[in-house]
């Protein structure tokens, strides 16, 4: 997935092709005190006065055995799933799927046989790994309710039971503000009796509240720019103004690993695509060049403008972007960027403020930023913030604000109390603290995983922590397994990632307590023994348990 | 070739011998083009690689991209929102002055509902806001699996599925069926979220006239007589017309009757679209259908937003689950978004536990809409645009200055007048250069069951004022 540093012995790769010289050791201001092998090298702090702190990042090869055994896995089940498919085909057995309406029976097939292989044979056999409804406030713990299947789960009851307090590993509450109570929760109450929850109109027309603006405002100082706009859905905010930035004439650079909101909303704009490798600053810089030298294919015009769309922290892999060699590229090169928040906004950085401060920049230098307020505001929608003559034209211009409902009131209160709680303005250390708590389980999370002997991707300050499963058959059974012992997890396989490295993605929260996470850790070494998951061919030495207060 | 894998020296040579003189030079001939062809240099596509690096860092210095965004002027008319404070229901505050609300789609006035807004209340006391995640993954609440049940047994479907964003359902729903190579009918009034939706299903559209049969007959038409010449290909390709059961734009209703007879002739499926007409039209507030009386399971997936009638935030889709179902893990809005807020569904879910409950507000809103319909007929310079049973109506220009700045002048004058007598209404908003059939400038006027009698004939008394002064 990363360039490997061309030397063969390192694991870890190192993703800006620079390697690490030194033998091996980390620099003073590192802040974990591992004790290290020799092989084990990190890259740290490489391009020196680019970076402040370390940035360590790993994506350990898959071992040669495991990728073998799982393509022999997939092999296995796709000859199963032709025989099944011959089965059902002539009646031999019993055929659940959904059937065409007798009248319609000559009309042009609305899915082809093959488009749904994949679903019939091999997801259906795990599709009880997702979708599983919960009746509670996704905090810490959920309340989950029982389904039990017969036909293998291509139907499914309820039982009628709830299983209580599960650990919750697999929602996107990175500080914990998806709460039933608080204060918070009591604002958006207040709110919702006096005025209601819907809005029935549009941003321009007669849905645009003062208390939008004032959200706005907000989003505004909390990011340390000029101004912001709200929009009800992160996933329309993406394809709906990346259209109004970039159209034809213009070229989009997109990382390899962008989320599918950005994909769409680059193919709405009209612009040309070109895709670089994932978080890899030399690619982008190649393209650049070659953009900027050569012009438009066939016609070499030069581009009208250049837009590079990355992500803060990427979601299935756990990495955060170089965003201050992306800076750098893209102030020599005059291009445009545009920073999608939506798991970094609030999880990184000493007061939350995202991927930006994480690294000490200057949030002038990030042209669009956007972010999500669904993971750690615990509400629903999405921001788009930068100068002041950028939002005035997403206000005139943005799809969402013409054609869209604007944000129900109760969601923009939640928003508004959140954001001051983190900002400190309401009074209380309640932010700071979340912040902090996140920050410490994150790293002692991802440690223990790792002195387990569990393959982990990701940056070592990344919240988001997957963990790899590689073999299909394991995606189901790793599931049910924690399932069954009261830990709630999320599992993902093809298509969301490549076809042999599925995984699961654990989100860590700072509403997790330390026995939460040591519980959840037990069992995870329990089920990892079980299923033979412990594939990371390094030792890492358990280092000291570091007190809860350290910073 | 002799039998079996022995290749006697012998017999080929002798084999070479008796082979005629035509053969043995074209083979000859082409022995010597591949020993060529291996030995000379391969070459690339000639670029500019004949650019020096000097060059290349020049070019670099030079290039100036165009500014991000073009500058907006501080008068453009878009720019300024005007301001609401206070809930938006019947009675509205709008910069600063308290108005009747004629412009927000609260037909059956919903928003200001005590029971919807208790039951969000206990709603957000269980669960809290967020759901903080997708459907797939611990976002799927048991308000959820109720409303999609609620939603397919009032609409009389087999299943029905929830998007957070009513936007994002018809255009995450028609790239889900339609892909690349497939072809669509749409109607020119299509509504901007189709149009997203279409774009990003990269199938062929075909548009045709507003609700005009004939032209789609002849499309359809045109179409089966490519698909004789190509019978193969025709087999695999999909075809969908896609229409809106009350035009937003138009404020009019598509012959459904004659679509369903035109779908089964030239097998063709339809996706109704149905936003406006949900809980609007119909004995029971389902929709065109129950309007005309057509069986519902000859339309193939029906799309409406709950942002209007159920006033709430969202949208749904419903259908036969062999449709609805594939959705669940290729509509876009559907699987990489996070899922509604459940006091969001549990405002919906109450909100058509009082359509169910009383079906007298349907009739009460027709009513009401002929009775606006009628009192707007008349306005000097005005012109109503749109049937007598749509909740939401156009005013346009009789006589368009020529210039559409100029129109949507004085439009805004005459909605500034109105706001200044106690009358919100609000222009319709169009995003212009995006739009594939601009609609002419208008003032959108929309009925609820809440406005009295009174309330309208001083409207209209006031639009009238504000025409006959601005539209001199």
């Amino acid at each position: 997935m990363t360039e490997s540093a061309g030397n063969k012995n390192e694991d870890c790769h190192a993703a800006n092709g620079v390697k690490a010289g030194r033998n091996g050791m980390v620099k003073n201001h590192h802040h974990h005190h591992q004790c290290q092998k020799q092989e084990e090298v990190y890259h740290a702090a490489c391009n020196g006065e680019l970076y402040s702190r370390p940035f360590i990042e790993s994506f350990e090869e898959t071992p040669m055995l495991v990728a073998v055994l799982t393509y022999m896995g997939y092999g296995i089940l796709t000859i199963f799933g032709y025989l099944r498919d011959f089965m059902r085909e002539w009646k031999i057995e019993k055929c659940h799927i959904a059937r065409e309406r007798e009248e319609q029976k000559d009309f042009v097939p609305l899915y082809q046989d093959f488009e749904d292989f994949y679903t019939r044979n091999l997801y259906m056999r795990i599709r009880d790994s997702w979708n599983r409804p919960i009746c509670s406030a996704p905090g810490a713990t959920f309340d989950l309710i029982e389904r039990s299947s017969n036909d293998y789960n291509w139907t499914f009851e309820y039982t009628g039971r709830v299983v209580k307090d599960v650990i919750n590993l697999g929602s996107y509450n990175y500080l914990g503000f998806a709460e039933n109570t608080g204060a918070s929760a009591t604002a958006a109450g207040e709110v919702t009796v006096k005025f209601g929850v819907g809005m029935a109109s549009t941003r321009q027309e007669m849905g645009n509240l003062d208390r939008h603006e004032e959200l706005e405002k907000l989003v505004a100082s909390f990011l340390g720019v000029e101004s912001a706009m709200a929009f009800g859905m992160g996933f329309a905010t993406n394809s709906m103004n990346i259209p109004a930035l970039a159209g034809k004439g213009c070229l989009i650079l997109s990382d390899e690993l962008n989320h599918a909101s950005l994909v769409l909303g680059a193919r709405l704009s009209g612009s040309t695509i070109w895709v670089f490798k994932h978080n890899n600053m030399q690619s982008l810089e190649k393209l650049l060049r070659e953009a900027i030298v050569h012009g438009q294919p066939r016609t070499r015009l030069t581009w009208k403008k250049i837009l590079i769309l990355v992500e803060g922290i990427y979601s299935m892999e756990g990495s955060i972007i170089r965003l201050p060699e992306l800076i750098a590229l893209k102030k020599k090169y005059k291009a445009y960027l545009y920073l999608d928040e939506a798991h970094s906004i609030g999880a990184l950085g000493p007061c939350g403020r995202g991927v930006v401060e994480y690294f000490g920049l200057d949030s002038k230098d990030v042209d669009v930023m956007m972010g999500t307020f669904t993971k750690s505001f615990g509400a629903a929608g999405g921001y788009i913030a930068g100068r002041k003559d950028l939002i005035d034209y997403l206000r005139t211009h943005s799809h969402s604000a013409i054609y869209a409902t604007s944000m129900s009131l109760p969601v923009v209160e939640q928003i508004i109390t959140c954001m001051k709680c983190i900002m400190g303005k309401d009074g209380t250390t309640i932010g700071r603290s979340r912040i902090q708590r996140l920050a410490e389980n994150t790293v002692y999370f991802r440690r223990r995983l790792r002195e387990m002997g569990f393959i982990i991707y990701g940056n070592n300050d990344s919240p988001v922590v997957p963990m790899m499963l590689y073999m299909p058959a394991k995606i189901g059974a790793f599931g049910r397994e924690m399932l069954k012992r009261n830990i709630g997890v999320v599992v993902v396989g093809f298509p969301a990632t490549p076809i042999i490295e599925s995984r699961a993605r654990f989100c860590i929260s700072a509403a997790h307590t330390k026995e939460m996470l040591d519980r959840a850790l037990d069992v995870i070494s329990e089920v990892g023994d079980l299923l033979q998951l412990k594939y990371s061919r390094h030792k890492v030495l358990p280092s000291l348990d570091r007190t809860v207060d350290e910073e | 070739m002799a039998s079996g894998q022995q290749w006697v020296l012998v017999e080929m040579v002798q084999a070479f011998y008796e082979a005629p003189a035509y053969h043995l030079i074209l083979e000859g001939i082409l022995i010597l083009w591949i020993i060529r062809l291996l030995f000379s240099k391969t070459y690339k596509l000639q670029e500019r690689s004949d650019l020096t690096e000097k060059e290349k860092e020049e070019l670099i210095e030079e290039w100036q991209p165009e500014p991000l965004v073009p500058p907006v002027s501080k008068d453009h008319p878009s720019l300024n929102y005007d301001v609401v404070t206070g809930p938006p229901s019947h009675k509205i505050i709008v910069n600063g002055k308290e108005c009747i609300n004629f412009a927000s789609f609260n037909f059956l006035g919903l928003l200001d509902s005590e029971r919807v807004k208790l039951k969000a209340l206990s709603s957000l006391k269980k669960y809290g806001v967020g759901t903080c995640g997708p459907r797939g993954f611990y976002g799927t609440f048991d308000v959820h699996l109720e409303l999609e049940e609620r939603l397919a047994k009032f609409m009389g479907t087999e299943e029905a599925i929830i998007y957070s964003y009513g936007f994002a359902t018809i255009a995450s729903a028609i790239p889900a069926y339609s892909k690349r190579g497939d072809i669509i009918f749409v109607d020119e009034a299509a509504c901007f979220s189709i149009q997203k939706g279409l774009q990003a299903s990269r199938s062929f559209i075909k548009y045709f006239k507003h609700n005009d049969m004939e032209d789609l007959e002849r499309l359809l038409k045109e179409q089966e007589i490519e698909d004789q010449k190509n019978p193969r290909k025709a087999k695999v390709i999909r075809r969908f017309i896609v229409v809106e059961g009350l035009y937003i734009n138009t404020a009019d209703l598509c012959p459904l009757p004659q679509l369903v007879k035109l779908k089964y002739r030239y097998k063709v499926r339809i996706f109704l679209e149905e936003s406006m007409s949900f809980g609007v039209l119909g004995e029971h507030g389902r929709g065109v259908t129950e309007h005309f009386g057509v069986n519902i399971d000859d339309i193939d997936l029906i799309s409406a937003n709950m942002e209007n009638a159920l006033a709430s935030i969202g949208g749904f889709c419903c259908g036969r689950s062999f449709v609805i179902d594939h959705q669940r893990l290729s509509g876009q809005g559907y699987c990489f978004s996070a899922s509604l807020p459940p006091m969001l569904a549990a405002a919906a879910i109450e909100a058509l536990n009082i359509m169910e409950e009383d079906p007298g507000l349907f009739r009460v809103l027709r009513d009401k809409c002929k009775h606006v319909h009628k009192a707007l007929q008349g306005t000097p310079g005005l012109k109503v645009i749109g049937e007598p049973l749509a909740p939401a109506l156009h005013l346009q220009l009789e006589n368009s200055s020529g210039s559409r700045t100029d129109d949507l002048k004085l439009l805004r004058a005459i909605v500034d007048y109105s706001l200044d007598r106690q009358i919100a209404l609000t222009l319709a908003r169009y995003l212009d250069k995006e739009e594939r059939f601009l609609p002419p400038p208008s003032i959108r006027v929309v009925v609820t069951v809440e406005q009295t009698q009174d309330e309208i004939q001083t409207a209209a008394q006031c639009i009238r004022e504000a025409a006959l002064k601005i539209l001199k």
